[in-house]
């Protein structure tokens, strides 16, 4: 029963570093532009698919990084062309892009690489498991958490040393002064959104390790990034951090207990937050509204 | 229908709605003749107004609600479930599922009020993603992913005659449209009463409408409401189109359909997102029959409205309201 408990914690906290990749660049996207990215998952396997065509030809390491930046260059290339047009207009029309993006880019991903699965190929180095008890501690999912604490932690070392760090941040809370001390704000808007876009790409590289690639393999990840948010509290990166990793948790133990209700339960927590404090759990009055 | 306005325009707009109206009602007479066919109508009918229930909130209140497929999804079981389950009585089984998702709409409606924009749209989707995964997950109730199916629409009976809705596409358009005139009258009666210049007023100043002394939380809730008992009652009348009740009518997909369909319609306008909902059926019907990359054309339909014509088919031709 131990053993079975900490499995799936082990598993909860994997799937929410996935949910805190996904989020955190949603977050930046949303706090910033004040859009929600809809086709945010399919960047995710966008970043995937790159990774698989990229493999055969420069290697798992250099494509662990290569793909993630070629699903940034697409997206800098998407906000320039079409989301950047709807900045400042009523967000139902960001939506409605961002939905429309999804569609087409899953259309795409499909028409390019099929609809079957396929499989991405991990250095054998890093596929093993690391001890015969605790067999679910897989070479590759330590490798995972690493990469994703890695990468967490430059974000936030970005966010608060850089200068363009500092001005995205200055921007989620005042983007006219901003503006208005002369930094360019559309060329902060497409840097943030590409930092976004690539955290996504990133995480659909490790994703495909795990569980291989297919058109939608991003979708189940897009909701419990939402309620990420929600729960961690919107404009707080490090409440969106937390919201992860606890929804994360709080289905894979639900999942022990009772696995019918594993989809169900991040949507309980959300609403139990909401009730209790409807900013979420660190964020700041007022934020939301 | 909302616009203050002199004599001559009033009139011209009673002759388009007579036009509207007789149009409508003449369906089943036309419809084969340009290709289509009475079911297909049904459709567009009862997705229009779905989107019509939508733009209640999102075109006359100002607040963008991304989940109304919830709502319709619980329409839909609600009068699937009863029809399986408990009656025979069609009427009954429409009312339980416009009950079943207006109620609950209204419930979780109360702890969205206080949020705005896009916070709004994010926490709707994700209470609609609630209702998707029950209807999924809860096998031996619903038929989980194969949807819920074993219920047919039973004939109606007034006295002696009897409307055979079971058998005949032609009365069960007219029972959807008999339905859908009730609901869309409500809706114009609300919107020209005082309660619908107050949403009016929310949306155009919610700070101003705050000052004028209008308890704007209790309003919004209450626009959200009966924009979610409206879309149950699309809903219900889908349940009874398809004899079925798919997981997908809970899924936020439908939810964005339903918001392109009222924006393309134009949701300024009352009638707006009828048009916009009978366009996009009917191309959706088109494209998916001509090719498998249809979710291409469709999200570029989705591009282009938003990039080209962000006010709609009849806002292009409505003349800017004065303010």
């Amino acid at each position: 029963m131990t053993q079975l408990v900490l499995f799936n914690v082990t598993n909860g906290l994997i799937v929410g570093a996935f949910y805190v990749l996904m989020a955190l660049g949603l977050s930046l996207i949303l706090n910033l532009s004040n859009v929600i990215n809809f086709a945010h998952a399919n960047f995710l396997t966008l970043g995937g698919y790159f990774a698989y065509v990229l493999i055969p030809v420069i290697g798992f390491w250099a494509a662990l990084f290569v793909a993630p930046l070629l699903t940034a260059i697409v997206g800098i290339i998407v906000e320039r062309l079409m989301i950047r047009r709807v900045y400042g207009r009523d967000p139902v029309y960001s939506l409605l892009l961002t939905f429309g993006l999804a569609f087409i880019l899953q259309d795409m991903c499909r028409y390019v690489w099929g609809t079957q699965g396929l499989p991405l190929a991990v250095p054998a180095s890093i596929a093993q498991p690391l001890s015969a008890d605790l067999f679910f501690i897989t070479g590759y999912r330590v490798f995972m958490v690493v990469i994703v604490l890695v990468a967490v932690a430059g974000l936030f070392a970005f966010l608060r040393y850089s200068r363009a760090g500092i001005r995205i941040r200055a921007g989620i809370l005042d983007l006219e002064t901003v503006a208005a001390l002369g930094v360019n704000v559309q060329l902060l808007r497409s840097l943030n959104f590409a930092v976004g876009i690539f955290l996504a790409g990133l995480a659909g590289v490790l994703a495909a390790g795990q569980i291989g690639l297919n058109p939608n393999m991003g979708d189940s990840l897009l909701m419990p990034s939402f309620i990420a948010i929600i729960v961690g509290g919107v404009g707080s990166l490090a409440g969106t951090l937390f919201g992860g990793l606890l929804i994360g948790v709080a289905a894979a133990v639900t999942t022990v207990f009772y696995p019918t209700a594993a989809d169900a339960v991040i949507y309980v927590i959300m609403a139990l937050v909401l009730l209790a404090r409807p900013r979420g759990l660190f964020g700041e009055e007022g934020m939301m509204s | 229908m909302l616009r203050s306005a002199t004599t001559p325009v009033l009139s011209r707009q009673r002759l388009g709605l007579a036009v509207l109206w007789l149009v409508l009602i003449l369906v089943p007479f036309w419809v084969p003749f340009v290709g289509g066919y009475t079911q297909l109508a049904g459709r567009a009918l009862v997705l229009g107004l779905a989107a019509m229930a939508l733009n209640f909130l999102l075109g006359f209140t100002g607040v963008m609600s991304f989940g109304h497929a919830a709502w319709f999804g619980l329409g839909a079981y609600g009068t699937g479930l009863m029809l399986r389950y408990v009656t025979s009585s069609t009427l009954l089984a429409t009312v339980a599922g416009v009950l079943l998702g207006g109620v609950l709409g209204t419930l979780l409606g109360r702890l969205l009020v206080r949020r705005r924009g896009v916070y709004f749209a994010m926490i709707t989707i994700a209470f609609g993603q609630i209702f998707f995964y029950i209807a999924y997950r809860w096998n031996s109730l619903t038929g989980g992913d194969d949807g819920l199916r074993g219920f047919q629409r039973q004939p109606i009976g007034f006295g002696r005659f009897l409307l055979d809705i079971q058998g005949n596409d032609i009365a069960l358009y007219y029972y959807l449209l008999f339905v859908f005139a009730i609901c869309v009258g409500l809706m114009g009666l609300l919107l020209g009463s005082p309660f619908g210049r107050t949403l009016i007023a929310i949306r155009e100043n919610e700070r101003r409408a705050r000052f004028l002394g209008i308890d704007v939380e209790r309003q919004i809730w209450l626009s959200f409401s009966l924009s979610c008992f409206f879309c149950s009652a699309a809903g219900a009348l889908y349940a009874l189109l398809n004899n079925f009740a798919d997981p997908m009518t809970l899924h936020y997909t439908l939810s964005g359909e339903i918001v392109i369909m009222a924006v393309m319609g134009g949701m300024r306008s009352f009638w707006g997102p009828l048009l916009g909902a009978a366009v996009f059926v009917v191309l959706q019907d088109y494209v998916s029959s001509m090719t498998v990359n249809w979710m291409s054309f469709i999200g570029l339909l989705f591009v282009l409205v938003v990039l080209f014509a962000p006010r709609g088919l009849l806002g292009v031709l409505q003349r800017e309201t004065p303010r």
